[in-house]
């Protein structure tokens, strides 16, 4: 490729995704650890780098209302968030996908209060899971990149024409600089034509949008066709990787192996501790162990034929979730387990995972556990786990001791 | 002032945006107000709707009116009207569309919207300058979900959340919240307050309005017949019974300096217009309570005599002032 990759924070990378997909229009409102990304492109919008409007206004919901209705009046919209601005935003999630304006979000993924915290999980995106929005996990700062300018060309497609979420963690990649290409302008370009609006405002053509609907046939026929539109948005993305691929030599794919060809034991990952999963995959394979990982970086659609394709003849499978459903567990273990149902030769053992929840560190030791209970699974030939919490009791002890400095008396746990 | 096109009701528009067959209710003051407002701003508007009753105007597949809409959510009408805002300027400054593209952006949304849950946005989009209007249809209440108190409700008003009842027999004892002083404290090129049965007034106040850059905002006082419990026949007498009696003053500011347009020459009671609604009626009967009454009455006289000083003009009230 033309150009060298340069060191950059993921944040700093998410600008120059807006930046090169030539986003116009920025709804913004600070929240950390998102902030970085509005001020860099508040940067160079002042110093003519950028030809783009950004507009600070005063909550994420106001954000997200003029960034669905500006991209329903024919500008291409970029905007980003995070953690409790995307709760705090939600319901407009929803009105933006059913609006059907195809505008990028950025989201960098905060534990929820609470209590609250600034460091990351995966509950605050995968709240969003259910409102239509095509939602593509980043593991690095490239893919943070090139994840934006694939989403415009995806949601823009006639075919789609659905809002996108681009996910990275914060800290981890939104404070973490790491190489990354920053894409040529003009083959960008050519990978992303102008976007057009259907039936935008305009004085010579009146639409209403919005529109409140009587009877829930009605409503369930608009549900449908963004249900059918969200499913089309797979292969639209597939077509689109391909062209980006030819442009700029990654090849992006819904789901990804890591020495999976061969694999038995397989962790399933997404997101930046997914580099960490590599990493101890790689040392379990160094001790003899057939271990394997797949990324998951379509969350929506879920590619759910591609990961039952890919999990199919293992002997074990762990699901790790970075995020819990308070009840139920790990949110992706439960999609996983939906898509292997029905699919022939299923691994029998499929262990949920859950670790990483509020930012909290994974040790190496932490991940060789997960393949020596899949082990220790095959062996005594239990095919229901029960969920793996990842907890270590160095850290146990530093609550306790924090807490009898604070002048705690008494501890008490409830195993 | 200077010349207006708007002399008597004659000069009513001809023009009519609002087709028959909206599902609004008969005698609906909020529609009354959207359609003279829409005959004055004429075609090219894009209104910008919150949830309340004139949502329901744009029932799926049909549209009553002869121009654009979208409906946004029920906290967030003005920032909605904020990115279109934005989206036409990007276009025009680009030209990738015509300047007769162009559209008017006007918020529609009721009280609710306007007095409760949309206030930070509508606070937001004036202090931020936008070249929008902002029409509120205020009925007093939520009148949509069946007439909750909203912050709009005024002394004496019974609702489904405020009944008068044993232990509370006036019904809502809150101060209606003056909205007109909050938005004119943002210092917008035009704040108004308007009345469906004074359509003259209300529409020179929009071509006053329409010269302006920025927000150009009013309120509405909508008389609500299913609501306020009164005939839809009567929507106009009791809209100008709210004028008469002082406790609907028509006002406007125009940066930041107010200025009364219509004086009654002599107010009427109070009791007149409150008489005329089911939603006082408890005031009445089966016992009056006369010193609610009477409390509404000296805060409407308290009003207009801070408006005779700081107007100078003089004015007679309906009762003696103590």
């Amino acid at each position: 490729m033309r150009h060298k990759a340069v060191m950059l924070t993921g944040n700093a990378a998410a600008a120059w995704g807006a930046r090169l997909a030539r986003a116009e229009y920025i709804p913004a409102y600070p929240i950390t650890p998102q902030t970085e990304i509005i001020e860099t492109l508040t940067k160079w919008i002042q110093e003519g780098e950028m030809d783009a409007k950004l507009v600070q206004l005063e909550s994420e919901h106001s954000m997200l209302t003029a960034a669905g209705t500006a991209s329903l009046t024919g500008v291409r919209v970029f905007t980003a968030t995070s953690s409790q601005g995307l709760l705090y935003g939600f319901e407009m999630l929803y009105n933006i996908a059913g609006w059907r304006a195809p505008l990028v979000l950025v989201n960098v993924s905060r534990a929820l209060a609470a209590p609250i915290s600034l460091e990351p999980d995966h509950n605050d995106v995968l709240a969003a899971r259910d409102s239509g929005f095509i939602q593509l996990h980043a593991e690095t700062c490239q893919e943070v990149l090139d994840f934006i300018l694939l989403a415009y060309r995806v949601a823009e497609d006639r075919r789609v024409m659905l809002p996108a979420i681009v996910n990275m963690d914060g800290f981890y990649l939104s404070f973490t600089r790491e190489p990354v290409k920053i894409r040529e302008q003009d083959l960008v370009d050519e990978f992303l034509p102008h976007y057009s609006a259907v039936n935008p405002f305009r004085a010579s053509r009146h639409v209403a949008k919005g529109s409140a609907v009587v009877g829930g046939h009605i409503y369930s026929y608009f549900k449908y066709h963004m249900h059918e539109a969200l499913r089309r948005a797979h292969d639209v993305f597939i077509e689109a990787a391909r062209s980006f691929s030819r442009k700029f030599g990654e090849l992006y794919h819904p789901v990804s192996g890591y020495m999976l060809d061969d694999a038995e034991y397989v962790l399933v990952m997404s997101n930046s501790f997914a580099t960490l999963g590599k990493h101890v995959v790689k040392l379990m394979r160094q001790r003899g162990v057939p271990a394997g990982l797949l990324k998951i970086s379509m969350i929506r659609p879920f590619p759910a034929e591609e990961i039952a394709n890919s999990l199919k003849g293992r002997k074990a499978v762990a699901v790790f979730d970075q995020n819990i459903s308070l009840g139920l567990g790990g949110i992706i273990y439960n999609e996983v387990l939906g898509a292997l149902y029905g699919c022939p030769k299923r691994p029998e053992i499929v262990l949920s995972v859950i670790g990483g929840v509020g930012g909290k560190w994974l040790s190496v030791e932490e991940m060789e556990k997960i393949f020596d209970e899949l082990k220790r699974l095959e062996r005594s030939g239990i095919t229901k786990p029960r969920p793996l919490f990842l907890f270590r009791r160095d850290e146990l002890t530093h609550i306790e001791r924090v807490l009898k400095l604070a002048g705690t008396i008494e501890v008490s746990h409830h195993e | 002032m200077s010349e207006t096109r708007f002399k008597t009701l004659r000069d009513t528009p001809l023009e009519d945006y609002l087709t028959p067959g909206s599902p609004l209710c008969a005698g609906c003051g909020g529609q009354l107000g959207l359609r003279i407002f829409h005959k004055v701003l004429g075609r090219n508007v894009v209104f910008v709707n919150a949830a309340g009753c004139l949502t329901l105007m744009f029932v799926y597949p049909y549209a009553p009116l002869r121009s654009s809409w979208m409906y946004t959510a029920f906290a967030s009408a003005p920032a909605g009207a904020q990115g279109i805002r934005d989206a036409l300027d990007i276009l025009l400054a680009k030209h990738r569309i015509e300047p007769d593209e162009d559209l008017k952006v006007v918020v529609v949304t009721g009280d609710g919207a306007a007095y409760d849950i949309g206030l930070q946005a509508t606070s937001g989009a004036i202090q931020r300058g936008l070249d929008f209007y902002y029409f509120v249809y205020d009925n007093e209440a939520y009148g949509n979900t069946g007439f909750q108190w909203s912050s709009a409700t005024p002394v004496g008003s019974s609702t489904t959340t405020t009944p008068s009842s044993r232990f509370s027999p006036a019904g809502s004892l809150a101060e209606k919240k003056d909205l007109f002083e909050i938005w004119r404290a943002h210092k917008p090129p035009y704040v108004a307050t308007v009345s469906v049965a004074h359509a003259v007034d209300m529409m020179r106040k929009i071509e006053r309005s329409m010269g302006m850059r920025g927000p150009k905002l009013f309120i509405a006082l909508a008389p609500c017949p299913t609501g306020w419990g009164f005939d839809p026949s009567e929507a106009i007498r009791i809209a100008k019974l709210a004028v008469e009696t002082g406790v609907w003053p028509l006002k406007e500011a125009i940066n930041g300096e107010t200025r009364h347009t219509y004086i009654p020459r002599a107010l009427r009671p109070v009791e007149e217009y409150l008489k005329t609604q089911a939603r006082f009626a408890h005031l009445f009967k089966p016992k009056k309570q006369q010193e609610i009454i009477n409390m509404i009455q000296e805060r409407v006289n308290e009003y207009w005599l801070r408006v005779a000083e700081a107007e100078g003009i003089t004015i007679k009230l309906a009762t003696e002032v103590k």
